[in-house]
């Protein structure tokens, strides 16, 4: 199908076997939205489903020739006019994005059946979001960095505020759309500076301009004024995308007013995405800064870490809860790319970076499943009082549950614990102690948020609960199932994304040198290139 | 089960099978078992626990009886690599120090189990408490520091929902007290960790967290390594817990089931001061040495004002709680008195300590499924319906005393005389922790036990038999312990022999004192001994004499 559209459409110098997993997901989406209308029979049911859990599985399978070949004598390629690069790093992070697609296609399939919202646009804009966040995170070029990232966006605001019939959906698309569009047009301006600054857009480019010259033995990129600024500002859009503080105030209400399987989407995919994105650029484009930027990136670690794990204490929804934890998550592979970038060029802060991202994936993905499965109909049901019982309700669900969660705390023998690990050694390595030590302790402060939900599945007697909110609340939800004995119904493949979720988590867990060469060499692609 | 983690080395003792391995392993396979029976028949799953408990501590006994016993290097040792590229391994080994505490780890749990019931849920209830030994077991074997880590955290889970799951009314108040402080303690530890590896990657050769090499390295400044160890003893002075922060104790202990108590109390509080001594004296002798007055005075403040507070609870399982505050602080007493003595006496009372408190949890866990309450206050005259058990209180409050002739006794006065002479006036007020002890002890004894019994308190059950045959090996211990503490204290030995020497070689200007001669409790084994160095004496003199005749004959011989 590719070959064919290569050779009619597109210039042939476009090296389409190493662009495959993007191709895929586009065309895919593409294909999916005509297949669906030329036979609406198919638009119901779980074919949508289906159809793109298995093009990520295939994007997913096409990574291992790239990864071969790319690792191989050949090396990492530069391709479309040097725009895109496809290296082992892109390689790692398509693959993590490819797993969040297949994980928010599981959780959506019963999702919309259950809510009455089925149809196929929900899957073509979540394959179109995640190729555009491969773009992202493969871009040479601050124009394409851009255009990834529109891509990536614009379809996740809209699948934020899908759930036609909720008023929080709306409104979280709306805010989530406006805070979106502010961030874009500082990258956007950001880019005009650095431009303006050094004359590139390609980050090779500049990175090159820092140790050229003029005519007066000056760099162009002497005027710096224009440089910082224009650096100040990309980071500002990126740290909107990985909702780093003080750049987070969207997050808990997208979280919380957005279809939770979208939520899985959107804390897992579009964040590491955005984060990939923000390491290509600065760690490539502009490594020679590096001094300049990389106190800005401590300082966001420092504030994302300390606020986003205290202003979770507050909270008793649980969908706003999991979006602080995912600010804290943040402030976590903020501090592993503060220690990454390093002049001392180890390799310890881009693994820590690189496995962060996929246990956090694993982790926050699972998490998100059950907080699907209870939301129930109508999706409302994210309070904490309605976690309790879940233990009685299903063992099982509410057993993995805790599993995740104590992942995400960070106990040992979990993928989190190796996660939080290998950045306080990577920090320690870079000697940023007091870093680690923040880091650590906000971990602690956020393990109160975990252990709340987790108090609220086990340890809460349901009947003395029921009583409690009977006298409590006066609104009751009638489709609510209400806290108590009976059994709650889990849809097959929610149960089995979760399942696979907190396997994962623990293998990761228990053999955490899995695929380390892996991520060896993804690191060593982006510190090669600085 | 990866064949790495079996991988196994020679070590000096080096028996047919993985000793240290499978006990991690077996305790996890039986939570593994538990999760696939079904949860309505708790009889089959308690048979369960109990078997895979039971292994567990038969194995640990076979490994004392292989220990050699002059050994002081570390035996048992396995090796497999976890996570080479930062140095992290599957490096388990026990010495002198850990022997006896895996040991009673592995007697502890069966009796725990034995001796108490879960009244609701049983299959999470028993899961639970074989995770908690696997991860108990785990954190007394690791040798490699980040291991020791994962173990030390990772016990927090089961201990978290024992207590929150099973416990009195106040539980979910007490868990997230308990696992919160604790987190919170050891989340700096791991910063400290990481630190310390790359501080001595140069000295090491790349990163590792073989406890034996980073202390042979001792490769940090003075600054540095004040700081990490600084990191290290908050997470350890909450987990032992040493005043001023064992607030979390008392209401852990309290709220806990029976057997999270005993386990608690026994097995649990341990990694704390076994942490001190293995990753703080050891690892960093010279801030250690530094530091000891302060570590000192808290010992003696926890002694005292444990003891003091005990006096005042009319909760007998609080009172039982406080006391192992002034426990643990004989504990602290004993490592920072850094002799021989001290450390060789704090190492036994962790044991005893773990058998006494242990027991006596379990006889107020007893009195309490009987009476319904705790409060001292409503108890009164038991001994009149439950002689037997008035009998077994008796004694194992007196072990807890300090009785001599009893194992408490045997540990705290090795600690004293260490401390004596490291610090003469520490030990002096020390000491009166052991009359405050009889004091909140007996009087705790006399308000329940004694006294006309009114209403339920006459009626109460007298100990059944499968009750007394699950604590008597407790009982024996006790006794035996007290009586006969060679064959333990000389196991002890060369390992704490061996740290002290690695602390004077480590610390300038730092001698051991002068040993007060008196190396083992009771008056026969001092006569015993002191026949036997002065029949050697002799000897060696007659040697002597016969030598130089040997030699003036030679020469004689010569001579001519």
């Amino acid at each position: 199908m590719s070959s064919i559209l290569a050779q009619d459409v597109i210039a042939p110098e476009i090296a389409w076997s190493l662009l495959a997993p993007f191709a895929i997901l586009a065309i895919a989406g593409v294909l999916l939205v005509t297949v669906t209308s030329v036979y609406p029979r198919l638009r119901g049911g779980s074919f949508p489903a289906a159809f793109t859990g298995t093009v990520a599985a295939v994007a997913l399978a096409t990574l291992v020739p790239i990864w071969e070949r790319v690792n191989g004598p050949e090396g990492a390629q530069l391709v479309v006019a040097n725009a895109l690069a496809v290296d082992e790093y892109t390689v790692f992070i398509t693959a993590v994005i490819c797993i969040a697609v297949f994980f928010a296609a599981m959780l959506l399939d019963e999702y919309l059946r259950r809510e009455n919202l089925d149809g196929p646009e929900w899957y073509v804009l979540l394959l179109m979001s995640a190729a555009g966040g491969i773009l992202l995170a493969s871009a040479e070029d601050l124009i394409v960095t851009f255009l990834g990232l529109e891509i990536l966006s614009i379809a996740a605001y809209v699948m934020a505020a899908l759930h036609l019939r909720r008023l929080d959906s709306q409104e979280a698309g709306f805010k989530y759309f406006l805070l979106g569009a502010l961030a874009s047009a500082m990258l956007l301006y950001g880019i005009a500076m650095v431009y303006g600054a050094t004359g590139f857009t390609s980050l090779r480019g500049i990175a090159a301009a820092a140790s050229l010259t003029n005519d007066a033995g000056l760099s162009p990129a002497t005027d710096s004024s224009l440089m910082l600024a224009g650096m100040a500002l990309i980071m500002i859009g990126f740290a909107f995308k990985v909702s780093a503080v003080p750049f987070h105030a969207w997050t808990p209400d997208v979280y919380q007013g957005s279809p939770t399987p979208v939520v899985a989407f959107m804390a897992s995919g579009v964040k590491v995405a955005g984060f990939a994105g923000m390491v290509r650029v600065f760690w490539i484009g502009f490594g020679p800064y590096l001094n300049d930027w990389r106190p800005l990136i401590a300082g966001l670690a420092v504030l994302t870490l300390v606020l986003g794990s205290l202003l979770a204490l507050a909270q008793t929804n649980v969908k706003r809860m999991l979006a602080y934890s995912s600010i804290t998550h943040a402030g976590f592979i903020l501090v592993a790319v503060h220690a990454g970038s390093s002049a001392s060029g180890s390799l310890l802060g881009g693994e820590a970076f690189l496995f962060y991202l996929l246990a956090y994936t694993l982790m926050v993905a699972g998490t998100f499943g059950v907080v699907t499965v209870v939301g129930g109909r109508g999706d409302g049901n994210h309070d904490l009082s309605d976690y309790v019982g879940l233990s009685r309700r299903s063992p099982l669900l509410a057993g993995m549950m805790s599993i995740l969660l104590f992942a995400q705390a960070g106990v040992p023998f979990t993928s989190g614990f190796f996660a939080k690990l290998r950045v306080i050694l990577a920090a320690a390595d870079d000697e940023s102690y007091v870093l680690a030590g923040v880091a650590m302790l906000s971990a602690v402060v956020a393990a109160v948020l975990y252990l709340r939900i987790v108090v609220s599945m086990f340890l809460v007697d349901p009947a003395a609960a029921t009583e409690d909110a009977d006298a409590a609340e006066e609104s009751v939800d009638v489709d609510v199932v209400v806290a108590g004995d009976g059994v709650l119904a889990v849809p097959t493949t929610a149960m089995v994304a979760v399942a696979l979720a907190t396997a994962a988590t623990l293998v990761l867990g228990l053999l955490p040198n899995l695929g380390g060469g892996v991520l060896t060499d993804a690191a060593e692609t982006l510190s090669s290139l600085r | 089960m990866s064949p790495l983690l079996f991988a196994v080395e020679a070590g000096a003792a080096s028996p047919s099978f993985p000793v240290l391995p499978s006990l991690i392993a077996i305790p996890v396979i039986t939570a593994l078992v538990l999760l696939m029976m079904p949860a309505s028949r708790a009889d089959y799953l308690k048979l369960t626990a109990l078997v895979g408990s039971t292994i567990t501590g038969v194995i640990s006994v076979y490994m004392l009886l292989q220990f050699e016993t002059g050994d002081a290097g570390l035996q048992f040792v396995t090796r497999a690599d976890w996570l080479p590229s930062v140095g992290l391994s599957w490096f388990l080994a026990v010495d002198g120090i850990s022997l006896f505490l895996v040991v009673l780890t592995g007697i502890l749990f069966p009796i725990a189990l034995l001796t108490t019931e879960p009244h609701h849920d049983a299959k999470p209830y028993y899961i639970w408490i074989m995770l908690l030994m696997a991860g108990s077991m785990g954190a007394f074997v690791a040798l490699d520091l980040l291991l020791f880590f994962f173990f030390f955290e990772v016990v927090l889970v089961p201990m978290y929902f024992l207590i929150g799951g099973w416990g009195h009314e106040g539980r979910v108040y007490a868990a997230m007290k308990f696992f919160l402080y604790t987190m919170a303690a050891s989340a700096l530890m791991l910063v400290g960790i990481a630190s310390v590896v790359f501080l001595s990657a140069d000295a090491t050769g790349g990163p590792t967290f073989d406890v034996t090499e980073l202390a042979s390295a001792q490769a940090l400044s003075d600054t540095a390594a004040l700081l990490v160890f600084l990191s290290f003893a908050l997470a350890f002075t909450l987990k032992t817990p040493a005043f001023p922060l064992h607030t979390w104790l008392p209401d852990a202990h309290t709220e806990a089931p029976t057997a999270g108590s005993v386990i608690l109390a026994g097995v649990m509080l341990k990694l704390g001061t076994y942490g001190f001594i293995r990753f703080g004296v050891y690892l960093f002798p010279s801030v250690v040495e530094d530091l000891a007055p302060i570590f000192l005075t808290l010992g003696v403040v926890g002694i005292v004002y444990g003891a003091a507070v005990a006096t005042m609870q009319s909760d007998l399982k609080r009172l039982v709680a406080y006391s192992s505050v002034a426990h643990m602080g004989f504990i602290v007493l004993g490592i920072f008195a850094l002799n021989t003595q001290g450390l060789q006496g704090a190492v036994l009372q962790m044991v005893n300590h773990g058998i006494s408190t242990g027991a006596l949890f379990i006889l107020v866990g007893w009195v309490y499924e009987r009476r319904h309450t705790r409060q001292i206050a409503a108890l009164g005259g038991l001994q009149k319906a439950a002689p037997l058990m008035a009998g077994v209180f008796t004694l194992v409050m007196l072990s807890s005393i300090g009785l001599p002739g009893l194992n408490g006794f045997v540990g705290e006065f090795l600690i004293l005389i260490g401390t004596f002479s490291a610090a003469r006036w520490y030990a002096v007020v020390a000491a009166t922790g052991v009359i405050l002890a009889a004091l909140y002890l007996l009087w705790a004894y006399q308000r329940s036990f004694h006294g006309p019994a009114e209403g339920d308190n006459a009626s109460m059950r007298d100990l059944r038999l499968s009750e007394f045959l699950g604590i008597s090996p407790l009982l024996f211990l006790i006794v035996f312990l007290g009586v006969y503490p060679k064959p333990v204290l000389e196991r002890i030995e060369p390992a704490v022999d061996e740290l002290v020497t690695h602390v004077e070689a480590n610390v300038d200007g730092f001698e051991e004192p002068e040993p007060i001669p008196v190396a083992r409790a009771g008056t026969e084994e001092l006569i015993h001994e002191a026949e036997k160095a002065h029949e050697e004496a002799k000897k060696k003199e007659e040697e002597k004499k016969k030598a130089a005749e040997e030699a003036t004959a030679s020469e004689e011989g010569a001579d001519e």
